[in-house]
């Protein structure tokens, strides 16, 4: 047990003092990331300015083996900045500057607390810009983005974080401090770069980051098809994409996301469609026209009951608005909501959301579904109210049934959110024991004494054992008609 | 199907017999790129009878196959449904695995636009040095569920364990490619231009330059080149497919010298020593150098600019061949090295001379 004053008191010989919070009404604004319903007040939180600072918490952190949870904005939606209750929040928030454009090489260096639109703001003056969007760009933090292998609206053509960051400054928690990839496109030795994207602040803290750019299309134009079944809409994207078309975005919503969405943004949405898709070409003007038509037919052939194509930038805006707002627009008809992220094939788009709808049904909880429909990424909202007791554990559980349906269809848990506290469970249905301990072995050779996020991403064998023990009924497993993958 | 076997068993049974005896093995596909790395010793573990493509759902943009497929057998299989590997695997002597592909990590001309290996690679089955078969990724285009150790084996040169199965993301293959020339000039003249085109939005999928000539690959109607090569002052010309694979496959007259050829990644705006030798592909991103040079006089010279250097052909094959790294990175490289490989059986010394 670490006392939180003498603590602190140690924290502000080596800090300025207002990186040091430690009062208790001060701590709870940290108590929780973008998955509220996990709360955890933390023993100290500590807000540095330098990678130096940096440093130097982490050498004297594993000097006295206090774990260390890292935070970036705070949006994350797995519980990954859950912060210890005897550990320090590291935040790097206070790294914020966007150190170089350099338009000649088409990057951009900047430190981790840079929000993620402020660096496609930064360069758009040279005609670039950053491609992943997530959703919660004009808050998420680039190094939790790295951290997460955030995804976007647009990633189908331009590729996650992993695919767009070029180089990393990590320091492992001994406080050593390591370039991972290189200005050019590969660098030497073991793929470290592609290891910490995605590894959730377990293998060490990214204090800088090269990113890159890539120039602004000259023109995007985006359309909108109804459906009146949401199948039909599924396989309209499988066809857009058999016959050869790689759109900027392709995404999905339905009639619940789609009626919650209309009435927070006023997108313009036709309120009585099963389903709607959004699809995005960019390019040159004239093969923009070209692609926008043949999309068009496609759409048409495959049963859509309206297509239409914003007319200017406004409502190419208003289109999109409605989508990336989907979240906080659910929000808006239920008191409370969870946030799933599974991926499955997209073939099995039809039958899953069929399973989801019998589920929704049992559990008596209501379910809104968006979808990153080109490349399979599901966000099943799960509506309830956390001051009906049971309901909360009641979308729990729900939620963990769908995430295993992904598993069953041969998709996985987390798409783009991470596992971080809230999935940990579900791991130990998609991942053998060989498997977790390969994790465990990894997470030993940069952090032996497991000091960073301790606890999430990756459970425990005996954990899953437990888990497995109250999950297989009378030796059945679930969704036991579905070909296990 | 040229070969459709699964081998998963005898080779795991061979990595067991191997791994209790602590003997090396040297993991091979079709041999096309035992010129490159180091040297390694140990008993030759061939991995080509382990074929075959497991399954392709253009519709899904994903090919899963077994390590020991010929690159050839997938790009078949591609090209007949309009797709193709975004990485554009070279194909030595017109041959190669997808898991040596893999493994090298090595792309071909389309790699800045299309991607490399680690970008492309989805998920896996891996045989490891304790005979486990383990799975990583999967086949869906987004998965962030545990560490992400799929893409850990791209270029580790097998030094983790053997690829049994890998899903690679695939794409549309552009209806139409054409080719540009620029205008004479060494590079430092023509990548003012090329930048221009890269930043106006030109779909450039290749770039190459050597001595005075340049040329660019785009993908567009013929529309479009006829504005393009007005706009920019460029010439088109026709039929250059096998000039393009040639330069994937360096069979080009350049890379029949003998002198050690050095392959130097580095920012491609960079400026360094010796240009007018080198041939540069990747919008200057990625030059190729034969050189009698010492080796530390060429690892210096990019090291100024950010980049790295390997021995790529030719010359002491026991030396140092990839770039030395950092003694921390190296730390941490031989940790992995022994959460997959405890005994050090596979391809021991062939990426670096410690693990
Ligand atoms: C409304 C809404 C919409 C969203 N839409 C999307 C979307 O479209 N796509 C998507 O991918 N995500 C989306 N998210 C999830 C979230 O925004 C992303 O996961 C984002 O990358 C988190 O960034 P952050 O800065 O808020 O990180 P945090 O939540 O603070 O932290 C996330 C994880 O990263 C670790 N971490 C943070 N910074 C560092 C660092 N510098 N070094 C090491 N580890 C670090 C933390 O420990 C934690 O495990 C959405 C969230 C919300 C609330």
């Amino acid at each position: 047990m670490h006392d939180r004053l003498t603590l602190a008191g140690e924290f502000r010989r080596m800090l300025p003092e207002e990186c040091v919070i430690y009062r208790e009404e001060e701590l709870i604004p940290y108590e929780c990331d973008g998955l509220s319903a996990y709360r955890k007040v933390p023993l100290i939180v500590l807000l540095p300015y330098t990678a130096e600072q940096v440093e130097e918490i982490l050498r004297f952190c594993q000097q006295r083996q206090i774990p260390v949870v890292p935070r970036g904005s705070g949006t994350g939606l797995s519980g990954g900045a859950l912060p210890h209750e005897q550990g320090v929040l590291l935040s790097l928030a206070r790294l914020n500057q966007i150190l170089e454009i350099d338009s000649e090489n088409m990057q951009a260096r900047v430190q981790p607390g840079v929000r993620n639109l402020a660096v496609s703001e930064a360069a758009k003056p040279h005609g670039l810009y950053y491609a992943p969007d997530p959703s919660s760009q004009i808050a998420c933090s680039i190094g939790g983005n790295v951290a997460e292998n955030a995804g976007g609206v647009h990633c189908l053509k331009y590729g996650l974080t992993l695919h767009n960051v070029l180089q990393l400054t990590l320091i492992t928690i001994d406080g050593e401090r390591l370039t991972l990839g290189s200005g050019s496109l590969d660098a030497p030795g073991l793929d470290l770069l592609t290891l910490i994207t995605g590894s959730e602040g377990m293998l060490g803290i990214v204090v800088e980051v090269l990113v890159k750019l890539l120039p602004i299309p000259q023109r995007q134009q985006v359309v909108l098809a109804a459906f009146d079944d949401i199948e039909s809409a599924g396989n309209a994207v499988a066809e857009i994409i058999a016959k050869g078309i790689l759109p900027a975005g392709l995404e999905m919503m339905d009639n619940l996301s789609i009626r919650a969405s209309e009435d927070f943004v006023h997108a313009g949405y036709p309120t009585e469609a099963a389903a709607i898709l959004l699809c995005e070409v960019d390019g040159v003007d004239e093969e923009v026209s070209e692609e926008i038509s043949r999309v068009r037919e496609i759409l048409q052939q495959s049963g859509a009951t309206e297509v239409r194509a914003a007319r200017d930038e406004q409502e190419r805006a208003r289109f999109w608005a409605g989508r990336k707002n989907a979240f906080p627009a659910v929000g808006r008809i239920s008191p409370d909501y969870y946030c799933m992220d599974g991926t499955i094939p997209r073939h099995q788009l039809g039958r899953v959301l069929k399973m989801i709808g019998e589920m929704s049904k049992r559990y008596g909880l209501r379910c809104a579904n968006v979808f990153h429909a080109g490349d399979g990424n599901l966000h099943p909202l799960i509506l309830y109210d956390a001051n009906n007791p049971g309901e909360l554990e009641q979308a729990e559980a729900f939620g963990g049934e769908i995430l295993e349906l992904c598993v069953a269809v041969g998709g996985t848990i987390t798409g783009e959110h991470g596992v971080g506290m809230e999935k940990i469970n579900q791991m130990c249905a998609q991942f053998r024991d060989e498997e977790l301990e390969t994790f465990h072995g990894v997470k030993r050779v940069f952090d032996p004494l497991t000091l960073l996020n301790p606890g999430k991403a990756i459970p425990t064998l005996n954990r899953c054992a437990e888990f497995g023990a109250m999950h297989v009924h009378a030796g059945k497993l679930r969704f036991p008609e579905l070909e296990r993958f | 199907m040229a070969g459709d076997r699964d081998c998963s068993e005898s080779l795991r049974t061979a990595v067991l017999d191997a791994a209790g005896e602590s003997r090396p093995l040297q993991l091979l596909g079709h041999g096309s790129k035992a010129f490159y790395g180091r040297e390694s010793v140990g008993d030759p573990l061939s991995l080509a009878e382990h074929s075959g493509i497991i399954s392709y759902e253009p519709t899904e943009l994903v090919i899963t196959a077994r390590g020991g497929t010929p690159l050839k057998e997938i790009e078949d299989a591609l090209r007949e449904k309009g797709q193709m590997l975004p990485f554009e695997p070279p194909q030595f002597d017109g041959k190669g695995t997808i898991g040596g592909a893999i493994a090298s990590g090595l792309s071909g001309p389309r790699r800045p636009w299309g991607g490399a290996p680690r970008d492309l690679l989805l998920g896996m089955k891996l045989l490891d040095g304790r005979g486990q078969i383990l799975r990583f990724g999967g086949q869906v285009m987004k998965n962030v569920a545990g560490y992400d150790l799929s893409r850990l084996m791209a270029g580790a040169m097998g030094t983790l364990g053997v690829l049994l199965e890998v899903s690679i993301k695939v794409l549309p293959k552009p209806p139409q490619e054409h080719t540009l020339m620029l205008s004479a000039g060494d590079c430092s003249v023509t990548w003012p231009l090329l930048h221009k085109m890269l930043i106006e939005g030109i779909p450039v999928t290749a770039s190459y330059s050597q001595g005075e000539q340049h040329k660019l690959r785009v993908a567009c109607s013929p529309q479009r080149v006829k504005q393009i090569v007005q706009r920019y002052a460029v010439e088109a010309v026709d039929d250059q497919d096998a000039f393009w694979r040639a330069l994937r496959d360096q069979q080009l007259d350049y890379f029949k010298q003998k002198d050690p050829l050095w392959r130097l990644s580095i920012p491609p705006a960079a400026n360094i020593d010796d240009e007018e030798q080198m041939l540069c592909e990747w919008s200057g991103g990625l030059r190729w150098l034969f050189s009698q040079r010492p080796g530390s006089e060429i690892r210096t010279l990019v090291e100024k600019v950010g980049g790295h250097a390997i021995l790529f052909r030719n010359g002491d094959r026991s030396g140092e061949i990839f770039h030395p790294l950092h003694p921390r990175l190296a730390d941490l490289q031989i940790g992995l090295k022994q959460v997959f490989d405890p005994e050090g059986i596979f391809n021991p010394g062939r990426h670096y001379p410690d693990y």
